[in-house]
């Protein structure tokens, strides 16, 4: 029986284990996955309404009774299937450290500022035609004790749910040129070239606004469906 | 055809955005470790478990998602499409994990769910696990200890009989209700993780 959902794009994936991102070694299954069919548990998934919205939250520089320190930026995109159909009304998810590569988060102690007006989470939910759009300011690159002076490459979480159990998908978007992505293992740990610059957003005048914001897209494809004998795309 | 983007760790701060209310922040929280509310039909349950890795240390940033079916086996889903007894019921939770790498699920007991080629599935809740080391979701199930419905389940039929116990969340003696479900990630009874 063919599967519903589609496996050949699991090939961009990472390996669980990756050596040189040290957090992988003790927290990767040494047994082999076990294949299962795809059934009813794996084609239902988690539904997110746009009646849960706040604008606020697709605007992360308006959280708060100031504004953050940084450069505002405009980051959008659609969300699409590897059919390439739009992916409607599903729930994004962001986080980000602030412009000094700060997160507001208990754990992360490192010696540069917090900013009291930026949190650095938002959420929003795809239109109809799988578009989306953030407001936010560039995030700073930051150390971590990977191996000795390890840095990341800025970069935006993102968590995503599509469809069903098997779409979801959590990433992180690369800004393009970015001198550490060489060094970095976690952005190395996808080993295809094109794979890794699918996870990198593109800089566009046209989302940029004048005297405001600079603009970025970034696309993200989730896991789409086989096609199937009586597809007509495929007839 | 577009090609896929490919997955990333969830990093060590993923609570202020995903599950921001649990550790303090101020992030409005979409999602809780509750997926039942007390009005809903069904015999209520609380899973409770630890992630652990393979030095033997609990995993204090890991996050655990579970989806799964209301008691009579129907999912909030338009791909199931079955009347619910529950329009709150939306069949999935969120929790991360305390320093004491603990997480905790209040739900109902999933029904048995419609299997590939007319089998039946055991009463099962699908569970995804997240964290920092971990650069894709690591895919589990939660079967109850004692269901006679797991003998024919056709997706424990697939793992093998001697792994088949990581899969199976326990009664705790003392405690109507409650089942702990341990989280291996590797080493001396790991857990069956899935490919699907």
């Amino acid at each position: 029986m063919q599967d519903t959902y589609s496996r050949a794009g699991d090939a961009a994936d990472p390996p669980y284990l990756y050596p040189d991102y040290v957090g992988t070694r003790t927290r990767s299954p040494k047994q082999p996955l076990v294949l299962i069919p795809q059934t009813l548990a794996e084609l239902t998934g988690p539904v997110y309404g746009h009646s849960d919205l706040r604008p606020e939250e697709a605007d992360l520089t308006r959280q708060h009774a100031g504004e953050p320190l940084g450069e505002r930026i405009i980051v959008k995109g659609r969300v699409l299937d590897e059919r390439g159909k739009p992916v409607p009304d599903t729930l994004i998810e962001l986080w980000q450290c602030n412009a000094a590569g700060r997160y507001m988060h208990e754990i992360d102690q490192h010696p540069a500022p917090l900013d009291p007006n930026f949190s650095g989470a938002g959420r929003t939910v795809t239109d109809s035609d799988g578009n989306y759009q953030f407001t936010t300011i560039k995030p700073g690159a930051y150390p971590w004790g990977n191996h000795h002076n390890a840095w990341r490459p800025a970069h935006i979480h993102y968590s995503l749910f599509g469809p069903s159990f098997l779409t979801r998908l959590v990433t992180q978007m690369y800004f393009p040129g970015d001198p550490l992505f060489a060094f970095d293992p976690i952005f190395s740990s996808v080993t295809d070239a094109k794979a890794r610059e699918r996870m990198v957003c593109r800089f566009d005048m046209e989302t940029t606004k004048p005297d405001w914001a600079l603009g970025y897209i970034f696309d993200i494809v989730l896991r789409g469906l086989n096609a199937t004998p009586t597809d007509p795309d495929h007839a | 055809m577009p090609e896929r983007t490919p997955s990333q760790t969830v990093g060590p701060y993923l609570h202020i955005a995903l599950t921001p209310t649990a550790r303090g922040y101020a992030f409005r929280e979409a999602f809780t470790h509750v997926v039942a509310d007390a009005g809903m039909p069904g015999t209520h349950i609380r899973i409770e478990g630890r992630v652990v890795d393979g030095a033997g240390n609990v995993a204090p940033d890991a996050m655990v998602e579970i989806w799964q079916a209301d008691h009579q086996g129907r999912y909030a889903h338009a791909a199931d499409g079955r009347p619910l007894a529950s329009n709150s019921f939306r069949g999935f939770g969120r929790c991360a994990t305390g320093k004491d790498g603990a997480y905790r699920f209040d739900t109902v007991k999933p029904g048995t769910v419609p299997g590939p080629n007319g089998t039946t599935q055991a009463p099962h809740i699908n569970v995804g696990v997240f964290a920092r080391g971990i650069l894709k979701r690591l895919f589990t199930r939660v079967y109850f200890a004692g269901d006679p419905a797991n003998a024919k389940d056709p997706i424990l039929a697939l793992v093998p009989a001697d792994r088949r116990d990581t899969l199976i969340a326990k009664p705790d003696a003392k405690n109507p209700g409650l089942y702990r479900f341990d989280i291996r990630l590797q080493g001396a009874d790991e857990t069956v993780f899935f490919d699907a």
